[in-house]
């Protein structure tokens, strides 16, 4: 059909509503770049001790916090969604002869840039503490890219549940959860301090692949669980954004 | 075909996830090009699921929609490219302004972006929103926020224009701001479809009025055809004193059960057959009868009283107590 050839033009004008938001509400931005990094300087100094862990917390806890931020990232991307289609202006988007998918195409474009965008600042931030990544510029862009696949996934499941859930109630329901799956990972802790079952679910947790591929890969000691950030985040991705789209497309139901 | 805009044929929807309830059941409905339609009900009688399946963001279970002449299941594309819609609740960005609201939904009409700043600026200037600057919506009255609604539903000179109760929650200035933003688009030849609680403003907008009730259409015709259903004109007598009610309804020259009495307003209602030997009739023997009268006047019955007499009254005769 038609709607093809406007499928780039229309997600372009969706990211572009979404970064005229920030533009009207710079304070929001900002705070939301200085959540992660309070995260960071309290668990670097204030309660890091480094369980277990050998050599610098801070190259331990940096990579980590690099990770538990995009997976936070789920929430913001359920709040906007859920916002949308509560304030009826998606119902305006749905019978406009506009390309389906731009409405979901132009959240993921600002999510996932916000999210590069704190990962900048928090890299910033954590150089500044003393953390340095030593792999060289080719394992350094890999991490990076590891970090925001990993988002990628995030955002898909943050769609999904919004879309399932619709209310801003449930929203609450699952930022309450998403912080023990969050912590739940080695992000901040070896799993090996931990007791043997729960250090068992930490290992599995998808989010603590991503955090120790990229722990090596700033570290300059290999590419060990690479393969599994790759995976794991491919898996959520097969599942959910086919079911994200199938939901949206399903509105009309 | 072609002085048709909307045809509606045993269109049924289910309420979401209910077994056996409808929120359509059957309706049918004809809106000829250029008119102006008021679908009339109740709260749940349908008529939202009905403008969510006219402008394509609702499928109907089964029947036939078609909408500009284009289907709304398997040409939604093209009927999209024809239809305006102002949803009951405002489809707008609040965190924007409302020049970059309309410019945005104008790149997404792809109309370009020059284009897109043009018609945003001339539709501000149009709905006397032109001084809003950057202000966001949010910050909009509720007339104002209705209005750039509308400017948005009016981006590209729609075919088809739905109005999902576009006057509920305004006060009486916004609801005049908008009633004659809609009376200007009728000479445009737009085909406006719209629903509403408010039996006076169907009477004030529209050319054809359905009623619908639980799904269905139960009455379709002009304002002055629905009233005739309730049985013609009426005589209104105001009394000076309320004690006189009981006497008075004896005096007119209709069956006691007939006769519709308010006693806060001292007022007695009844449908007549012959205009001027009922007034005469009544006049003369309130004088005889010595009883007071403040005023007294033939009218034609309104749509609320169609409307009680389609809806409630038949209804209280179907379901036995």
């Amino acid at each position: 059909m038609s709607m093809s050839t406007y499928a780039l033009t229309d997600s372009w004008t969706m990211t572009r509503r979404e970064l005229a938001h920030w533009a009207r509400q710079p304070v929001q931005v900002v705070v939301n770049l200085v959540f992660p990094v309070m995260l960071l300087l309290m668990f670097g100094y204030l309660i890091g001790g480094g369980r277990g862990v050998q050599g610098s917390y801070i190259d331990y806890v940096v990579p980590g916090m690099l990770a538990l931020t995009m997976a936070f990232g789920l929430e913001g991307t359920m709040i906007a969604v859920t916002q949308d289609l509560n304030k009826g202006v998606v119902d305006r988007f749905r019978s406009m002869p506009m390309a389906n998918g731009a409405v979901l195409v132009g959240r993921s474009v600002a999510d996932m840039l916000q999210s590069a965008l704190a990962l900048f600042v928090l890299m910033g931030v954590g150089y500044a503490l003393g953390w340095r990544a030593d792999g060289g510029p080719g394992a350094f862009l890999g991490a990076v890219g590891l970090l925001l696949f990993f988002r990628f996934a995030m955002l898909w499941i943050g769609i999904h549940l919004a879309l399932v859930a619709g209310k801003p109630e449930m929203v609450q329901a699952v930022q309450i959860l998403v912080w023990p799956i969050g912590f739940l990972s080695n992000a901040l802790a070896l799993p090996e301090t931990m007791p043997g079952w729960l250090g068992t679910v930490v290992e599995w947790n998808p989010m603590s692949h991503t955090a120790t591929a990229v722990r090596h890969l700033f570290g300059g000691t290999g590419t060990e669980h690479v393969a599994a950030a790759i995976v794991w985040p491919s898996v959520l991705l097969a599942v959910f954004f086919p079911l994200a789209v199938r939901r949206f497309a399903r509105l009309s139901r | 075909m072609a002085d048709t805009a909307i045809t509606v044929e045993k269109a049924r929807k289910k309420y979401g996830g209910t077994a056996d309830r409808y929120a359509l059941d059957g309706l049918d409905l004809t809106v000829a090009r250029g008119t102006v339609h008021a679908v009339l009900g109740p709260n749940g009688a349908g008529k939202t699921t009905l403008v969510r399946i006219l402008s394509t963001l609702l499928r109907p279970d089964s029947g036939r929609v078609e909408v500009a002449g284009h289907d709304v299941v398997r040409q939604a594309y093209d009927v999209r490219l024809r239809i305006g819609l102002l949803g009951q609740h405002a489809a707008l960005d609040e965190e924007l302004g409302g020049h970059q609201n309309l410019e945005m939904f104008g790149r997404l009409y792809h109309l370009g972006a020059r284009h897109a700043r043009v018609r945003a600026a001339e539709l501000l200037e149009r709905f006397g929103l032109a001084d809003t600057g950057r202000k966001p919506v949010k910050q909009y009255s509720g007339g104002m926020r209705r209005r750039l609604d509308l400017a948005a539903s009016l981006i590209t000179d729609p075919e088809v224009l739905f109005l999902d109760e576009p006057t509920t929650g305004l006060d009486p200035r916004g609801r005049a701001e908008v009633w004659s933003a809609v009376r200007s688009l009728v000479g445009g030849g737009t085909t406006v479809l719209l629903t509403t609680q408010y039996l006076e403003e169907a009477d004030q907008l529209a050319d054809r009025i359905s009623v619908v009730d639980a799904g269905r259409v139960i009455a379709d015709g002009t304002a002055d055809e629905l009233k005739a259903l309730t049985g013609g004109d009426r005589i209104d007598v105001v009394l000076r004193d309320a004690g006189h009610l009981g006497a008075a309804v004896a005096l007119l020259p209709v069956p006691k059960d007939d006769v519709r009495v308010d006693p806060d307003r001292r007022l007695l209602s009844a449908p007549v057959t012959d205009r001027m030997a009922a007034l005469s009739g009544v006049v003369r023997a309130l004088e005889e009868a010595g009883i007071e009268a403040e005023d007294v006047a033939l009218r034609r019955p309104t749509l609320d009283e169609v409307f009680l007499h389609l809806t409630g009254d038949d209804r209280r005769v179907k379901e036995p107590a």
